[in-house]
């Protein structure tokens, strides 16, 4: 709200008594000759919306902490060497506590818990995005269909809906993993398999409610067809939900890995955040004390959580023309 | 004594650390029995104003000013006291009853517990009296167990006016009672209204953006433009003689269905409301005023006598010759001896106004002489 | 009254013959929309039977209460609701609710909603909300010129200043403008608006009807407004129509209807129209809005005729309002006044059929209940 770079709009809102000034903004950015420009460029419309979301802190600090940990993650085999992760090759101290070779200690066969750390967030942000976006898609799909449509089509897909909200995750995610066996697939099968039918009900219920207001009714009677009154009505008030619940979806997305992973349904060989939580504590970091084992994966979900949170509330923020006003 | 007297009331809301003033310096009485309507466009304050007699705005609005409830300071009183009256002595009927009931209680419920919790009735003697409420609403008695969305929109406003009467109050504030409404429906609740006014001497302050509607209820009315009264007076008088331009174009949004002068002449009012943080000097309607001249937009208006029981804040109504300051330096009671034409005000019948031009006088005596000067060729 | 009425050869107060001549810019003729059956009610015949013709250049108000059919018949007439029986004629074609033949039509049909603020999508600007309608029917060519001129049709000027913003930052006049300039911007020739001035202020009312008025006298538009305001019709229309549980019971010229009204829901309706004068008594229906999931018998307002209720016994039953069916009134603006009533009937003599052809205001001065309501 305060972001000085969102109030281009705001101050036009202000300027209304003052009509025939058009407000700077307008013309600003616009294009050559007498025609103002009433929208800027798309090129223009994005570095504008990047401005303003960097001004928004909040924002700001959640996508530093997801770039960051991109960027951990993707370079992360230029640092660290198979010998760095190999039980059997590293020779450091067990269970040590943080110290100046290893900063944030050693496990229990002697590897650097921050390699550990940053090796893990590759499975962990992978299986948390690549299920987020299955999720999302699937429940926007069916939510945007069930409550766009209704009728028995939008029946049908809500009692499938229903069908698989009553599905326990564990256990499904435990058969998957027998079926197609164990491993990061199987677990980001049954995480999106859970939990896009929450998706799915949430977004049906703003479909409706955003179907059931006027402007959808005027784009009707202006001879909008069922796709456009889909695409350039229903979708962009239903974003924020889908936003918000992606932002949320993925938080959980990258706790049920942990958890599944946890459980010892993730591939044995890999290193992630949840089978370093699992380790730790089957290997008795808690009874030898061994804080920084478990606050290292621990505290790198919770930041990648808060990052993921940060950035879709200030995205839906600033796409909402009421509050953020940059489009 | 007064049922209700308020003083130089204002109100401001806090907005982006600047105060941003909703009501400045309304005075208004209201006795039981008497009817008093507060017209005015969305803006303009009139809800506020409403609110603001019995503390219901939202903490951080700065209100000051007078609420004299039977004498007493309401502004200042105690919590215990202010929340006394609103129980016992004034009550409020909003605009949306749907969002006004609670939809999981049967309405008979709801009208039970004021008189439960504050007259110590038992459940059974509130529960009569309710069904006793609900008939006096027109509203069956068998309907007691129903639930809120059972009942149409107009039963519904019906129901929140039974609530309203619950605790026997001297006041009732209508917040536009009647605007979701139908035509008929709308007539069947001013009639409500207007029959408890008679039978039970209860005053109403009623509050609409419709002139014609306040006019038929009610015997005076008030009419509010960017938070401050521009023209008080008689009903009838107001909406066929408005002295006020804001008050003509008012009157004239409902047309008199066989006037020629507004068939297929719609008549509005360009422009819009005014931002009230960023109000100039000089009358605040004048930007959208048809009348409006340089003297206008330079000098401060206020309440001036203008006919009998009348007021308004124009300098029009100032009889030629009569300067603002001048007004103002000999006082408003004064000054109609030497206004020759057209205003023959009796400051004594000018119930609760004809003192409030003397009041404001100190406060406003500081901009006046510029617009003096030049108001001499004003006609 | 045709001093100022449009300048269009079938106007108004044209007797029947020109009539014939012109096709009507919207015409329906026994129109019915009948709703399904919803949580354990019948089914509820919304519009049930109804006649009406707009004429080029003609304002017509359609006044009712909420529930009596008004908005139904205003959704049929712009293609939104599909008719159960019955047809729509836009200039004499009747129309075809298939997708691309709806879509031709809603270039030359506009709609305006009641609440400009909901009928704007919050997340466009000023511009996408006018430019829609051109860009659904393809019309990219000169697209921001058109957008503009429709602007400031609509009185929004200068446009520029408008493109850019957002619904939330308008006033709900300047929305409502929005709203009619996104009409305007299809260059149609019938608007139909809904309540297009119930959810504005009163200082901003004036302001909007002012612009349908010049609308129809600069533009030529047809249009067609639905109201429960009688103020309005006299303000703008040259015909109303008065609609109760989904049929037209009386229609004629607003002079005649608002003046010597015979209809005694239509006085009804005017006497309790708000305004200083306290000495009179409104006459005053009892009870809400009628049930469209139970119509009843004979005529549809016999239950809350004021007239049928002064009536005594041997009256009631001459005049058989229980029992009687009564004539749809026709579309045909040459008929001059007509009201569905017996009473009406009885008084002026005039076979059902021609109910208030004669149109007189003699027939009016002899309907039963004059005397209550109008002073």
């Amino acid at each position: 709200m305060t972001a000085p770079g969102t109030r281009a709009d705001g101050t036009r809102a202000d300027g209304t008594r003052a009509d025939g000034a058009p407000a700077d903004g307008l013309r600003a950015d616009g294009a050559p000759g007498p025609a103002p420009a009433y929208r800027p460029p798309r090129a223009a419309a994005l570095r504008r919306f990047a401005r303003a979301y960097l001004a928004r802190r909040a924002g700001a600090a959640g996508l530093g902490i997801l770039v960051l940990a991109a960027l951990l993650a993707l370079t992360a085999p230029l640092y660290i060497g198979d010998g760095q992760l190999d039980v059997t090759r590293v020779d450091g101290p067990l269970l040590a506590p943080p110290s100046g070779a290893y900063p944030l200690g050693t496990d229990h066969a002697g590897r650097s818990v921050l390699l550990l750390t940053v090796w893990g967030a590759r499975s962990s942000l992978a299986v948390g995005c690549v299920a987020t976006v299955l999720t999302v898609l699937l429940g926007s799909a069916v939510g945007l269909v069930a409550g766009h449509y209704g009728g028995r089509l939008g029946r049908a897909l809500m009692h499938v809906t229903d069908w698989f909200i009553a599905l326990p995750s564990l256990p499904l995610a435990i058969s998957l993993a027998a079926v197609i066996g164990q491993g990061p697939v199987s677990i980001t099968i049954a995480i999106a398999v859970t939990s896009w039918s929450a998706t799915a009900r949430l977004v049906r219920a703003q479909t409706i409610a955003v179907g059931a207001r006027p402007f959808v009714e005027r784009a009707r009677a202006l001879g909008a067809g069922e796709a456009q009154v889909m695409f350039r009505h229903i979708l962009p008030n239903v974003t924020p939900i889908i936003l918000v619940s992606a932002t949320l979806t993925v938080a959980s997305a990258i706790l049920s890995e942990a958890t599944l992973t946890f459980l010892g349904l993730g591939d044995p060989t890999d290193v992630t955040w949840g089978s370093m939580l699992s380790a730790a504590l089957s290997q008795g970091a808690v009874t030898y004390g061994a804080w920084w084992y478990l606050m290292a994966p621990g505290t790198a979900i919770l930041l990648v959580v808060l990052g993921f949170t940060l950035t879709g509330r200030t995205v839906e923020h600033l796409l909402n023309p009421r509050t953020g006003g940059a489009s | 004594m007064t049922l209700l007297e308020v003083r130089g009331l204002g109100v401001s809301y806090r907005s982006g650390g600047r105060e941003v003033p909703a009501v400045r310096g309304v005075d208004l009485t209201l006795d039981r029995g008497e009817t008093l309507g507060l017209a005015g466009e969305s803006g303009s304050g009139k809800s506020t104003l409403a609110l603001s007699l019995l503390r219901l705005l939202p903490a951080g609005t700065r209100v000051e000013g007078q609420v004299r409830w039977e004498g007493e300071d309401l502004l200042t009183a105690k919590w215990s006291r202010v929340r006394a009256v609103r129980w016992a002595g004034a009550s409020v009927v909003f605009q949306g009853a749907l969002s006004a009931l609670n939809p999981v209680r049967t309405v008979g419920d709801q009208i039970c517990e004021p008189i439960v919790l504050h007259e110590g009735a038992t459940r059974r003697e509130a529960r009569r009296r309710a069904g006793e409420l609900l008939e006096s609403v027109g509203v069956p008695v068998r309907r007691l167990d129903g639930y809120p969305h059972e009942f149409s929109g107009g039963q519904r406003q019906r129901i929140m006016i039974a609530m309203a009467l619950a605790c026997r109050p001297d006041l009732i504030i209508a917040d536009e009672p009647t605007t979701a409404l139908d035509v008929m429906v709308q007539a069947q609740i001013l009639q409500l209204l207007a029959d408890l006014v008679k039978e039970e001497r209860i005053a109403v302050l009623m509050i609409s953006h419709d002139l014609s509607v306040l006019a038929q209820m009610c015997d005076r009315l008030a009419v509010m433009y960017a938070g401050q009264l521009v023209e008080t007076g008689p009903s009838a008088q107001l909406l066929t003689d408005p002295r006020h331009p804001y008050t003509r174009a008012l009157a004239g949004a409902f047309p008199v269905i066989g006037d020629p002068a507004s068939r297929r002449a719609p008549s509005g009012l360009p422009g819009d409301p005014p931002n009230q943080a960023q109000l100039g000097a000089g009358c605040a309607f004048a930007p959208r005023c048809p009348e409006a001249d340089a003297d206008c937009r330079t000098g401060a208006v206020q309440l001036w006598p203008a006919g009998p029981g009348r007021d308004a804040a124009c300098l029009r109504v100032l009889p030629d010759g009569v300067l603002p300051d001048g007004a103002l330096r000999d006082g408003a009671a004064e000054r109609p001896a030497d206004g020759a034409d057209a205003v023959p005000a009796e400051p004594g019948g000018a119930d609760a106004t004809g003192e409030r031009a003397g009041e404001q006088a100190e406060e406003q005596a500081a901009p006046q002489p510029a617009a003096g000067t030049s108001a001499g060729g004003q006609s | 009254m045709s001093a100022s009425a449009p300048a269009s050869a079938a106007g108004p107060t044209a007797s029947a013959g020109p009539a014939e001549a012109a096709p009507a810019a919207l015409e329906v003729r026994g129109l019915t929309v009948v709703h399904p059956p919803r949580g354990g009610r019948g089914p509820a015949r919304a519009v049930d039977g109804v006649d009406l013709r707009l004429e080029q250049g003609e304002i017509l108000a359609l006044i009712g209460e909420s529930g009596c059919g008004k908005s139904t018949l205003a959704r049929a007439l712009v293609g939104l609701t599909r008719p159960t029986s019955g047809e729509v004629l836009y200039r004499g074609t009747p129309l075809r609710y298939t997708g691309s033949a709806l879509k031709a039509y809603r270039r030359h049909t506009q709609l305006v909603l009641q609440d400009p603020g909901g009928a704007l999508n919050p997340r466009q600007t000023v511009f996408d909300a006018v430019a829609e309608g051109p860009r659904l029917h393809g019309l990219k060519e000169g697209l921001e010129e058109r957008v503009r001129s429709a602007l400031s049709r609509a009185g929004l000027r200068p446009p520029e200043d408008f493109l850019a913003r957002y619904p939330h930052q308008l006033s709900g006049g300047q929305q409502q403008r929005v709203v009619i300039a996104g009409a305007l911007a299809l260059d149609p020739a019938v608007v139909v608006a809904d309540e297009p001035v119930a959810s504005l202020d009163a200082s901003v009312r004036g302001e909007i009807l002012q612009l349908v008025l010049r609308l129809r006298d600069e533009l030529g538009l047809s249009a067609l407004v639905v109201s429960h305001d009688l103020g309005l019709a006299w303000n703008i229309a040259d015909r109303v129509a008065v609609m109760y549980l989904g049929r037209i019971v009386e229609v004629g010229t607003v002079e005649d209807v608002l003046l010597r009204p015979v209809h005694p829901y239509t006085r009804a309706l005017l006497s309790v129209l708000p305004g200083p004068d306290r000495g009179r008594r409104p006459t005053v229906l009892t009870g809400e809005a009628p049930d469209p999931t139970a119509v009843p018998a004979g005529c549809r307002f016999h239950p809350r005729c004021p007239a049928w209720a002064a009536l005594d016994g041997p009256g009631r039953e001459a005049a058989g309002c229980t029992v009687r069916e009564l004539p749809v009134l026709t579309a045909d603006p040459g008929a001059g006044r007509q009201a569905a009533c017996h009473l009406v009937d009885a008084a002026a003599d005039t076979p059902a059929g021609g109910a208030g052809t004669a149109g007189a205001p003699g027939g009016a001065a002899q309907a039963p209940g004059a005397e209550d309501g109008r002073g």
